[in-house]
């Protein structure tokens, strides 16, 4: 190290070469420690979006060296009100790249690679590599794929002792609003993300009834536009494209008529292309405390200087400044950080259909599935029983999901392989049948 | 097929930039944070993180005071400060960096000491909207603080120590209309239905309703029913279920009434089922809050002048029509929650809020009228749609009156007194608070930090325990403070690590949108953060 780039690091320096009662026990004042985060540690920022500026900002200014970033989308302008690492010239462009590039720029102490992927793209090897991966998503799919491919790398020995030199931890940070969370995960040890899917708001859903026949809130009008008018009309010959303005103009105008027609009021453009892109407000201040708080995290991670967040914290700064901080529980039978527990599915009888077991994986409060392909093993051989995302075979399985269990020959105790887009792995599901008898009819 | 010409109002490019923080504090807000400007007293990496986050929502325009020059240690912890700058001035530097964020921003400069600008030009203060600094010492914040508190400007003074952080915030009166509370009971008038509402509620017969018109009646028809026959029953015309087992009486006759298939189950009847969830809070009585009771009391309601604020006349106009029209009530909030109904039935009954909404506010505006008149004030000094705002927010009226900060520091006022009674609460952390005094205090006597040079890490801390010690003293308190703790923050030797400046910049910078757009409660009024567990706690000083 230079004797200037020295000088810069004399506030962490302090913090680093000092010791003093306060410090975690395991904590050894030093030089090394700086040269660690400079020169050996690496690690991942999922999302370059609110979040990820953010962190790959602070992250670089608490010494951090050796960053990358992982991203998939590209620069919008309603970004630039708190993803402050681009422009308007940068509109369109990779968030990945140009955030990579800025902080290269502004920190020549830092250097970060970005990769302007999908995180599904990568394998095990890639995210192997990292000491640690700190998370700014707005996805919960994505967040809880992140979390299995981390679990998913965890290796136990013949005792099923877990081995420690394989846990990446994972901080994940969250906001909607003046609203915010923090947490740190050891998988293998410390809850993970599937072990507390219950702390996600649920999804706003409207009854279909509703929308068609009795809506009483500008929502539904919006709702039924989207759902219904749109794939009847088909106006622009193709989907709905949420970024398109002649696409929420038609919408919005639609809804009005269908508004007035019914007599309510409050249908504008800004409710509209809320309910169509599902946005979720978002301001700077939120974005910085979350982001601040989650890179405080990783410097005790990487420094060992204090103890690390135990395990769960949330902020909320809309009335006065709000923290409160608890420890999360781990779920004895996690579909992903429980590998040895089995996991059941309860189902009533063999009359039901396999749509129905698709719907109960979707709905399960600690499965909650989005689009689950499924496999069975019936006398030792694998049968496809539905498969969503390859078109061919989806269309030889589709006929499989109006037939019933026993038509489809699946008794009590059958083993289920699924496999979604929320975890990498594919798991085993038992399903227990209470009344598993003949079919009378 | 064609595509049908575009007849909506296509948002502006500033809306769709600031499309996600308009769904937060609205268009309102918004143009109220364009025509603010901030001050920030010295661009440490507290201060810029601070401004960061006020100029990318837009904020009109700031102004950096400082004369420092830009060194090694403030590009290790500074984002907007570069190693090709040093030896710049820093406020130059930081103030141009921070311009790149938002070309709707105009940054200023002045390279000026504080206590100069206080004696020489302190009329320059006036024209900010709030102030905010980072790092000032003692002498300091006294001078400022008076000057403020005689601007009626608000003033937020900053510290990032370490792993540890604060704000205290200094105003003199702030009034805020919409406060965004987060679980407000909806306003609903079951006992006390206003005549058309009651005429609504008689014109239908449940038990004489076909089975698809019994499943779609909103549940307030439902709840007002069942309240009628409950207040018949024990023979009084006034009475509200108020003990568990009343509301209980009234769920299982609810329940009893829910239409039954012929084999004697109940039907899925969803509004029944919203009217039993509702009974535990749809039937509280109307009353008028206890905040707006004291709002009423304010003395500032006693001599109305030309010179009040559109608020108070307002608040005036608000209190006259409680006492007259509104029979001790609020006007009518005019919002319905949604509920399982079909369309007519849910928009009648919404009409109905809706309307008579407009009448209390035609009626409070009339008010308003007529104390602008006899206060010889322009007919526009308060709109009509000012008075409908005002109204639907009613009962979410907030006023704060802070203290000065410099009594804390010339053991004025009271705030001795709640600083010593906090230290006896252990998990306080108002020890930090008090430090963070102390190593002012010990930069006034010594012009240095507590640990800045390695070898003076042990000498310091006797040196700085002594301080804190004196102004325990000062203040009376007899409790006194961990010597682990000051310990911890001799080692930090006034170090600030960019993390936790950022962490209290983002919650500052809240408060100040939270003053500048007079939406959402600010922190009254002092705040400490602590990096090491994750915690933050608020004190009124």
């Amino acid at each position: 190290m230079s004797e200037s780039d020295t000088r810069r690091w004399n506030h962490l320096k302090k913090i680093l070469e000092r010791s003093s009662p306060f410090c975690h026990p395991d904590f050894e004042p030093g030089t090394g420690i700086l040269d660690f985060l400079q020169n050996s540690c690496k690690l991942l920022v999922v999302g370059a979006g609110g979040l990820g500026c953010e962190l790959l900002k602070d992250l670089a200014m608490m010494g951090f060296g050796n960053v990358h970033v992982i991203d998939m989308d590209t620069i919008d302008l309603s970004n630039l009100n708190r993803q402050f690492l681009f422009r308007k010239k940068d509109v369109n462009s990779s968030k990945a790249e140009v955030a990579a590039k800025f902080i290269n720029e502004r920190v020549p102490t830092c250097h970060v690679t970005p990769h302007h992927c999908k995180i599904q793209d990568k394998n095990e090897d890639f995210y192997r590599q990292f000491h640690f991966v700190v998370c700014g998503l707005d996805s919960v799919v994505a967040r809880r794929w992140i979390n299995g491919m981390l679990v998913s790398l965890l290796s136990y020995d013949e005792n099923q002792q877990l081995d420690n030199s394989t846990i990446i931890p994972l901080i994940d940070g969250g906001t909607e609003g003046f609203k915010g969370n923090i947490r740190v995960i050891l998988p293998g040890i410390t809850p993970c993300i599937d072990c507390t899917l219950d702390l996600f708001p649920p999804q706003v859903t409207y009854p279909l009834c509703t929308i068609a026949s009795t809506p009483r809130l500008p929502e539904h009008c919006i709702e039924y536009i989207k759902l219904i008018q749109w794939p009847k009309d088909n106006p622009f010959d193709s989907n709905i494209d949420t970024d398109d303005p002649a696409h929420i103009s038609w919408i919005y105008e639609k809804s009005l008529e269908r508004a007035d027609e019914f007599g309510i009021n409050g249908i504008n453009y800004r409710l509209v292309q809320g309910v169509i892109k599902n946005i979720i407000p978002a301001v700077a201040s939120t974005n910085a405390v979350i982001a601040a708080a989650c890179v405080t995290e990783a410097f005790k991670v990487a420094t060992s200087c204090c103890p690390l967040l135990n395990n769960y914290a949330v902020f909320n700064d809309a009335d006065g400044i709000y923290t409160y901080t608890y420890e999360a529980e781990r779920k004895s039978d996690c579909i992903t950080c429980s590998p040895t527990t089995a996991k059941y599915l309860d189902i009533d009888d063999t009359n039901v259909r396999l749509e129905k077991i698709i719907e109960m994986l979707s709905e399960h409060p600690q499965y909650q599935m989005r689009n689950p392909a499924l496999t069975i093993e019936l006398e030792e051989k694998r049968k496809t029983l539905y498969m969503p995302n390859v078109p061919s075979i989806e269309l030889k399985t589709r006929p499989n999901l109006k037939m019933t269990l026993e038509q489809l020959g699946i008794a009590d105790g059958c083993k289920l392989l699924v496999a979604d887009i929320t975890n990498p792995r594919a798991f085993e599901i038992i399903l227990r049948i209470k009344n598993n008898y003949v079919n009378m009819e | 097929m064609a595509v049908p010409s575009p007849k909506s109002p296509e948002p502006s490019e500033r809306s769709r930039k600031y499309d996600r923080q308009l769904r937060l504090w609205g268009d309102q807000g918004q143009q109220d944070l364009e025509t603010a400007h901030v001050c920030l007293i010295n661009a440490t990496a507290l201060g810029t993180e601070i401004l960061k986050s006020l100029v990318l929502p837009g904020i009109g325009a700031f102004t950096i005071i400082d004369t420092e020059i830009i060194t090694e240690d403030d590009v290790g912890s500074n984002f907007f400060l570069t190693a090709d700058r040093i030896g710049e001035k820093r406020g130059s530097v930081a103030s141009q960096l921070l311009c790149e964020l938002n070309p709707d921003t105009r940054g200023h400069f002045v390279d000026e000491s504080l206590l100069k600008l206080l004696d020489l030009n302190p009329i320059m203060f006036n024209k900010f909207t709030v102030v905010v600094t980072a790092s000032l010492h003692e002498k300091e914040i006294i001078e400022l603080s008076h000057k403020l508190w005689e601007f009626n400007i608000p003033l937020l003074v900053c510290q990032s120590f370490g792993f540890f952080g604060s704000m205290r915030l200094q105003l003199a009166e702030h009034t805020m209309i919409k406060t965004h509370p987060d679980n407000q009971n909806p306003d609903l008038r079951l006992d006390c239905p206003f005549q058309a509402l009651k005429d609504h509620f008689d014109s239908y017969d449940l038990e004489a309703l076909d089975l698809t018109n019994h499943l779609h009646v909103p549940y307030l028809v439902i709840l007002y029913k069942h309240l009628e026959k409950w207040r018949k029953n024990i023979d009084d015309n006034n009475a509200l279920p108020e003990t568990y087992k009343d509301k209980q009486i009234i769920r299982q006759n609810i329940k009893n009434s829910i239409r039954k298939h012929d084999n004697g189950t109940l039907h899925h009847e969803e509004n029944f089922e919203e009217a039993i969830r509702s009974v535990n809070f749809a039937y509280n009585r109307t009353l008028l809050p206890t905040d707006i009771q004291g709002i009423f009391k304010d003395e500032k309601l006693l001599n109305l002048t030309s010179y009040s604020r559109p608020f108070w006349i307002m608040v005036k106009a608000l209190k006259d029509f409680v006492e007259n029209e509104g029979c001790g009530r609020l006007p009518l909030r005019g919002t319905l929650p949604d509920m399982t109904a079909d369309t007519f039935k849910y928009i009648s009954l919404q009409q109905l809020y809706h309307e008579q909404a407009i009448k209390d506010v035609e009626i409070v505006y009339n008010r308003v009228q007529q104390l602008l008149q006899n206060l010889n004030l322009p007919d526009d000094t308060i709109s009509e749609h000012d008075v409908k705002v005002f109204c639907k927010h009613a009962s979410e009226l907030c006023v704060i009156r802070g203290t000065r900060i410099a009594d804390e520091y010339e053991h004025k006022g009271n705030t001795d007194n709640e600083i010593c009674q906090s230290l006896e609460d252990p998990d306080s952390l108002i020890e930090h608070y008090v430090i963070l005094r102390g190593i002012e205090r010990f930069y006034s006597e010594y012009y240095t930090y507590p640990g800045e040079i390695d070898e003076q890490v042990e000498p310091d801390i006797p040196k700085l325990k002594s301080c804190i010690s004196k102004l325990l003293n000062e203040w009376g308190c007899m409790s006194s403070t961990k010597e682990d703790c000051i310990h911890e923050y001799c080692r930090y030797g006034n170090s600030e690590l960019h993390s936790v400046s950022s962490f209290i910049g983002g919650c500052v910078s809240h408060e100040i949108i939270k003053l500048i757009t007079q939406q959402y409660k600010p922190v009254n009024n002092s705040f400490v953060y602590n990096a090491i567990n994750c915690s933050t706690e608020c004190f009124t000083l």
